[in-house]
């Protein structure tokens, strides 16, 4: 079939794990804010391009794991990666609180009750919700990460770290869509009524799908605070996940390239063409529509599933 | 009690253009069951003409308050209401027949786009319109002291939204709106050129929030190119309340909108006063997701 594909991706990953070598420390950071937004979208994509749920609060879930991670980290002195699975945790479980009585409602009445709930966390977050978030401020003093015995400081180091995580989740996540929870997620989101009529939990894995995409959210909001040492509510902004919500659809929902590839293509290019910073936002929106009007799958969409006849025939799917 | 009023007095006020804004969503909503996002920015660009063409034209000074505000309003409804066609043409015209999912990105978007052209266009500060020409006076009403500038935004956006009760329920154009949108396949059968109702709804839609955008320009006296959407947001959750889809839900769902914000801000907690829409807005659509007046419930959740 396609030969050049196994090619181009052992490429693209070589030429992305030598960059640092290449590249002085400004792009090397703009690297690690692609991997960040990478981070990201793919939990997104678990959520909006694998079930079809349309949450357009992505960036809520993403402040709770940062503050989490932030809070354990200044107020208990607990190194900033060992909070990482429990923001993810913070995050996930959040998740479910406020999706659960939501989350059958039909797509674009999810996605207005996912911007509310952004909103909401970031006014919480503002109005320095329980005493602890600092309010706008936000917090600082978030220590710098340690693996090893390693420091982490200069981009170069965050660069293998944030992209260490990307990796680990592409792996992750092509597995759990070969798995049964992947398809059921896909069924979902071609017919949720046929999948229901199957035999499919629709409650349970549209949950699943948002407890596993935030509690992503959740860990890439500790590495952010690791990275920036301040948080504050502007980081988590509607904006915020509108651009997630971008990166997604733009890239072609369901497929981990695509989104990869747009998260390279919305967060890099601006900083390519930084003369024209303030234009940026306007670009976007028009090439939201034209894609829409175009090309609405996405650059990269997901292609069905393939089967090896030898696997089928050992029985197992 | 001087207090509640006052609070309650503003609140419909605000409700009044939250419900001005809400008409064009529920009418957009209601004919092509779509969610206008870039809606709360034509808004925007009502205040934004609104202060370009009072500024530059000084009509205020030529006509007179009334008769000038009278003329700034019309000129407003107009252009807005181009740009509202242009945008219905441009941005989702062509996306018809497609999933929702494209048309929901589309609309944001348009949104986007249209956002950010107004602050190349004027800069992201906020922007002024002059205090010298809007009428600082105060009326006794019983006792209680209001300024006019409030009680004339009441009465304009009632009598607007009676004005649209009346030529929704009462007219042939009003008739085929309200065919198209309950089943637009039938409509089409009986004579009706959707097309046509839907270029209405975007031109009328548009035309009313603009109105409102002028209006908030006049009351607070301070615009900003992203107000549309905090504002577009509320009008949306205002459409929810009242039941979308359905006129004079949008109408009582903006003024009831408008007073428990203000009520909230002023005893709850002003910081919290975006909160408690969006709060408002969630709670609705789990209790209650057909909202106060709504009908239609058979394909709403």
């Amino acid at each position: 079939m396609n030969h050049g594909k196994p090619f181009a991706i052992v490429l693209a990953a070589a030429l992305l794990a030598t960059a640092p070598l290449f590249l002085n420390a400004y792009q090397v950071d703009v690297l690690n804010s692609i991997g960040l937004y990478g981070l990201l979208a793919l939990g997104l994509n678990l959520i909006l391009g694998e079930a079809g749920l349309f949450n357009m609060g992505h960036a809520a879930f993403y402040a709770v794991g940062a503050y989490t991670a932030a809070m354990l980290n200044t107020r208990y002195q607990i190194p900033i990666l060992w909070t990482l699975p429990l923001s993810g945790l913070a995050a996930g479980l959040f998740a479910l609180a406020v999706a659960r009585p939501v989350v059958h409602l039909r797509g674009d009445y999810l996605l207005i009750v996912t911007i509310g709930v952004g909103e909401i966390v970031r006014i919480a977050l503002v109005n320095d919700i329980f005493g602890m978030t600092g309010g706008a401020n936000g917090i600082f003093g978030i220590s710098r990460p340690q693996l090893f015995g390693i420091v982490i400081r200069r981009p170069q180091e965050f660069f293998y770290l944030i992209w260490g995580c990307v990796a680990l989740t592409i792996v992750l996540f092509l597995r759990l869509k070969q798995s049964r929870f992947g398809r059921a997620l896909n069924y979902l989101r071609e017919d949720e009524v046929a999948a229901e009529g199957s035999g499919i939990n629709t409650a349970y894995y549209k949950l699943a799908a948002f407890g596993l995409g935030a509690a992503w959210a959740g860990m890439t909001g500790a590495l952010f605070a690791a990275k920036m040492t301040i948080i504050s509510p502007e980081s988590f902004n509607f904006w915020e996940s509108v651009v997630l919500f971008m990166i997604v659809i733009l890239g072609g929902a369901g497929n981990i390239a695509g989104v990869l590839l747009a998260a390279f293509l919305v967060i890099g290019l601006p900083e390519l063409f930084r003369e024209f910073a303030s234009a940026r936002m306007l670009v976007f929106g028009l090439v939201m529509i034209v894609m829409m009007v175009f090309r609405p799958q996405g650059l990269l969409p997901a292609g069905g599933r393939r089967f090896s006849l030898a696997t089928l025939a050992r029985g197992h799917g | 009690m001087e207090e509640f009023l006052q609070q309650l007095t503003n609140g419909l006020a605000v409700g009044g253009i939250y419900a001005l804004i809400a008409l064009g969503y529920t009418m957009v909503y209601g004919v092509l069951k779509l969610i206008n996002f870039a809606h709360g920015d034509l808004f925007t660009y009502g205040a934004y003409l609104g202060l370009t063409l009072l500024t530059s034209l000084a009509l205020t000074d030529r006509l007179g308050f009334a008769l000038g505000v009278l003329v700034l309003v019309l000129m407003v409804m107009g252009l807005v209401a181009v740009l509202g066609a242009i945008l219905e043409r441009v941005a989702y015209r062509p996306l018809r027949e497609s999933p929702r999912l494209s048309a929901v990105v589309s609309a944001l978007g348009a949104s986007i786009f249209l956002q950010n052209a107004l602050m190349l266009l004027y800069g992201a500060r906020f922007q002024v319109y002059p205090d010298h020409i809007l009428p600082t006076a105060t009326l006794n009403v019983f006792g209680l002291y209001l300024p006019l500038m409030r009680v004339l935004i009441v009465l304009a956006s009632v009598a607007m939204m009676i004005a649209l009760y009346l030529f929704i329920q009462k007219t042939r154009i009003g008739a085929a709106i309200r065919a198209a949108a309950i089943d637009q396949g039938a409509a089409r059968l009986m004579g009706i050129d959707v097309n046509r109702v839907i270029l209405l709804v975007f031109l009328m839609g548009p035309a009313l929030g603009g109105v409102a955008g002028l209006m908030v320009g006049l009351y607070y006296g301070q615009i900003n190119f992203t107000m549309g959407w905090v504002y577009g947001m509320k009008a949306f959750t205002a459409a929810i309340l009242g039941g979308i889809g359905n006129i004079p839900g949008a109408m009582v769902g903006g003024l009831l909108l408008g007073v428990i914000e203000a009520l909230g801000a002023a005893y709850i907690s002003i910081a919290w006063k975006d909160a408690i829409a969006f709060l408002v807005l969630i709670l609705i659509l789990i209790v209650r997701p057909t909202g106060l007046l709504g009908e239609r419930v058979a394909d709403k959740i």
